[in-house]
């Protein structure tokens, strides 16, 4: 395996799993409500900006890191609190536009609160390099993927071994048989937006040394990650993150084989050609048959 | 005409909803099909309509053949049905539900439409006229403009029934059109089917409501984990022991 | 899976024709209180945006679909007659009408795949789509200019150039009315139902014989060539365009002026599009908390009048009017 090869994997695999969280976010939310939380970009914005800050500021990286996704998570909460529960009967349409209107305030107050410049987090344990085969590895990227997969293995065992993982999932599957079973939906609707925007922010927090962060990067990457998403098969929390691994190392091959001038589209274009010919999605999740 | 299934077989993953089903159904009587819950009725319904296609077996319209065709295929041939679980189109009134039942018959250009040709106000104004006279026969003529998401359930069964004779079905396959209404209702409903039949309208009712089946059909095909169990006049088919103990269980001895 | 949408809209002619009489009255009556140039600008720009938003209207509000990508189209009707009139010598009527055509072509060919696929994912795909369109456009600066953009020659037809605020008003004022009439026409008319029908229940649309795929792929593409025969326009109009006409923001914008306005309301797409047209201009002002306010704007309106605009308060007419018998 060529050096060269082996580093657009890495690189695939670590903006990867950033998009892997970030779709986590957005199929935890849309299992609990149905809606597409075009916010969801935002909340990796705020985690990065937020660590920036404080560390700006003087405070020590793990704590700012802290500091950071909770914060967002508060944000998550309170956009759920205020803007998805008031809506709660309305079409899905309008769900999405106010979702898309969260996701304007938060890039307007982001560019209020901090600035329109870019900004860096230190590395978690410095630069220098270490070397795998040829290939040169940011120390960095170690920390992407292991909390990654810290962060996915604490995920699997919330939902399936905690009460209040598997009402979310209960609520996921049939909402009104969950609701007759005592549980609150209200609640559940609440801890997935929280989840989703701590999941957004930490990955904010893990790429900010390597790719920086300012007020609108939020954009790009909550549309690659449900973009994602939708390629492992809306709603499964396996295919979120094949569907984002997929996806870092489509666009890291293609930006380095092909053209790097068209790296935004290699996401699209597989996504488009997935979506003509696997309209499940990876995971191949078949909709429920609707009864007529 | 003659709706004719045969063989018709559909599996849902490991499920055997209807298994080597077959039969003619002649026209100008009127056919039930009945059976326990879970017997395959309404998915033998969604086969003669071209919502599923069979896993075997096939469909046929006379000497031709249907199977494989999407719905809409189905329904210019002539089949029509009414919904077990109400699919009234909610964004429009009463009026327009069945006025958009005429589709068939109306159609046009999208160049007409949008210019608004003579011959096209014309064309609305039959189909407004037919439309209303559709509401008269199943007796919801006070319903005409109201907003449908407003009509109770009784009528919107009806309503439903008016949009599908809006398509001019050789063959009206309706699907638990007694559910959930009162005795009056379903005798409303009773009234319906026996002019619709004396109109020349081939009906197939799917329904539980025994003595609806038993005092307006004339054949009856019994369904039983999705078999066909029997088949024959209502009086026959009732008498039937083996259809008895489908739907009651065998007498503890 | 039909939801119960607002109330049924109110019988045949009247309401459609009422609103299209004042939206042509609007029109003839506005020059009299524009005071400037600048105001006409925007007067401009809104109509540019309702004709797109009408369209879009037609496919969402009524047929019922989704499309996250249409400023991929309105790019492409900007580009197209940009490219044919400024690298190729043509002259701009028929660039412009070339570029209709082609852009109308092109959805037909995208559209048959992608619109077989339902909700979330159809957006994905036009999101996708949408997105394609705009890092190409930015990307092949050869022919597009780039990111910078490149200008574009004036509208000129058989030796009189269109040029000036107010020649211009008239024209996209006239083009404006007669796109909400061809638009009421299609919506009263059995073409009309059935899109709606596919909306209220497929499997019920089929049932009497509408075929959805060609009927979604019908609103699809005239959609698509009302967006790019607005971007074209706009593109002659403004003189000079860029890549930010077909992005991704800007297809969150249209979709956003129809959702707001009021879906499966013509009038109301009109409305959607001059309010959201208008507000970001006003909201300049605050300069830096522009983005802060529109975003809060749009949150409230679609909390509290989760219908949108028009149709909340043709309700709340009606309810006044009741109250006051």
């Amino acid at each position: 395996m060529s050096a060269q090869l082996v580093q657009f994997l890495l690189s695939g695999l670590t903006v990867g799993a950033i998009y892997a969280l970030v779709a986590l976010g957005f199929a935890i939310i849309y299992n609990a409500s149905h809606v597409i939380n075009f916010a969801q970009g935002e909340f990796v914005m705020i985690g990065g900006m937020a660590a920036a800050s404080f560390v700006e500021a003087g405070l020590p990286l793990p704590l700012a890191a802290l500091l950071a996704v909770g914060g967002a998570m508060l944000v998550g909460l309170a956009l759920e609190k205020l803007a998805v529960e008031p809506a709660r009967g309305a079409p899905v349409v309008t769900l999405i536009i106010i979702t898309i209107g969260a996701s304007i305030l938060l890039r307007g107050l982001a560019s209020l609160v901090w600035d329109k410049k870019i900004h860096a987090l230190p590395a978690f344990s410095g630069e220098t390099p270490l070397k795998l085969g040829g290939a040169t590895l940011l120390p960095q990227t170690l920390w992407v993927l292991g909390a990654t997969v810290l962060t996915v293995a604490l995920l699997w065992w919330f939902f399936n071994r905690t009460l209040t993982g598997k009402a979310i999932l209960a609520v996921s599957h049939n909402q009104l048989a969950a609701q007759l079973m005592g549980i609150s939906v209200r609640r559940v609707l609440l801890v997935s937006f929280g989840l989703s925007a701590a999941l957004g922010a930490l990955a904010g927090v893990l790429i900010a040394p390597i790719s920086f962060t300012s007020w609108d990067i939020g954009v790009m990457l909550g549309l690659k990650g449900f973009a994602a998403a939708i390629l492992g098969g809306m709603g499964s929390g396996p295919g979120a993150i094949a569907g984002g691994l997929a996806l870092g190392l489509i666009e890291s091959l293609g930006a380095g084989y092909v053209s790097s001038a068209y790296k935004d589209v290699f996401a699209f274009v597989i996504i488009l050609a997935a979506l003509i010919f696997l309209p499940d999605g990876l995971a191949g999740r078949r909709r429920a048959t609707e009864r007529v | 005409m003659l709706l004719r299934a045969e063989n018709l077989a559909k599996r849902f993953g490991g499920v055997h909803a209807v298994q080597d089903v077959s039969f003619a159904l002649a026209p100008g009587t009127v056919h039930a099909i009945i059976g326990p819950n879970g017997a395959g009725k309404t998915t033998l319904l969604n086969l003669l309509t071209g919502i599923y296609q069979p896993s075997e077996g096939g469909v046929f319209l006379g000497a031709r053949e249907l199977t494989g065709l999407p719905p809409h295929r189905f329904a210019a041939a002539g089949i029509g049905r009414t919904f077990q679980n109400l699919q009234i189109f909610f964004n429009m009134s009463a009026l327009e539900n069945v006025m958009a039942g005429r589709w068939l018959h109306e159609g046009g250009s999208l160049a007409a439409a949008a210019l608004r040709l003579p011959q096209l106000v014309r064309a609305e104004r039959r189909c407004r006229a037919e439309a209303h006279s559709l509401l008269d026969l199943v007796g919801l003529a006070r319903w005409a403009d109201a907003a449908s998401d407003a009509m109770p359930y009784g009528a919107l069964k009806r309503l439903e029934i008016a949009r599908a004779l809006a398509a001019g079905p050789k063959l009206l396959l309706l699907d638990e059109p007694a559910a959930g209404l009162n005795p009056t209702e379903t005798h409303e409903i009773d009234r319906l089917i026996r002019e619709l039949a004396s109109r020349g309208i081939t009906i197939v009712l799917v329904e539980h409501n025994m003595k609806l089946v038993m005092g307006v059909s004339g054949h009856v095909i019994v369904l039983d984990e999705g078999r066909l169990l029997a088949e024959g006049e209502p009086r026959e088919v009732s008498a039937d022991p083996r259809v008895i103990e489908a739907y009651l269980g065998v007498e503890a001895r | 899976m039909a939801s119960p949408a607002a109330a049924a809209p109110p019988s045949a002619s009247s309401a459609p024709r009422r609103s299209l009489l004042a939206l042509a009255g609007a029109v003839a009556l506005l020059p009299l209180v524009l005071p400037n140039n600048y105001t006409y600008e925007v007067a401009i720009l809104v109509g540019l945006n309702a004709i797109v938003c009408v369209g879009l209207n037609l496919l969402i509000g009524y047929a019922g679909q989704i499309s996250l990508g249409h400023a991929g189209f309105f790019g492409l009707g900007a580009y197209g007659t940009a490219i044919l009139a400024v690298r190729y010598g043509w002259p701009t009527p028929a660039s412009l009408a070339a570029t209709v055509a082609a852009v109308a072509l092109l959805a037909w060919a995208i559209g048959r795949p992608i619109l077989r696929l339902r909700g979330h994912a159809l957006a994905m795909a036009t999101l996708g789509m949408g997105i394609i369109v705009a890092v190409v456009i930015a990307t092949e600066d050869r022919y597009t200019g780039g990111p910078d953009g490149m200008s574009v020659p004036p509208l000129a037809i058989a030796g009189h150039v269109l040029a000036g605020e107010r020649a211009w008003y008239w024209v996209v004022g006239v083009l404006l009315v007669a796109t909400v009439w061809l638009a009421q026409n299609l919506i009263d008319s059995p073409r009309g139902r059935a899109w709606r029908a596919l909306h209220g229940s497929e499997f019920a649309a089929s049932a009497i014989g509408i075929d959805p795929a060609r009927h979604k792929l019908a609103a699809f593409v005239l959609s698509a060539a009302l967006a790019a025969f607005a971007g074209a326009l706009t593109a002659h109009y403004a003189g000079f365009i860029t890549p930010a006409k077909a992005s991704f923001l800007h297809s969150i914008e249209l979709v956003t002026m129809v959702v707001f306005g009021g879906m499966a309301s013509s009038l109301g797409a009109v409305v959607g599009a001059a309010a959201l047209t208008t507000l970001p201009q006003l909201l300049t002002v605050f300069k830096e908390y522009e983005m802060v306010l529109l975003g809060a704007v749009l949150m409230l309106t679609m909390i509290f009048m989760p219908q949108g605009l028009v149709p909340t308060l043709g309700k709340a007419l009606a309810a006044a009017r009741g109250k006051s018998r």
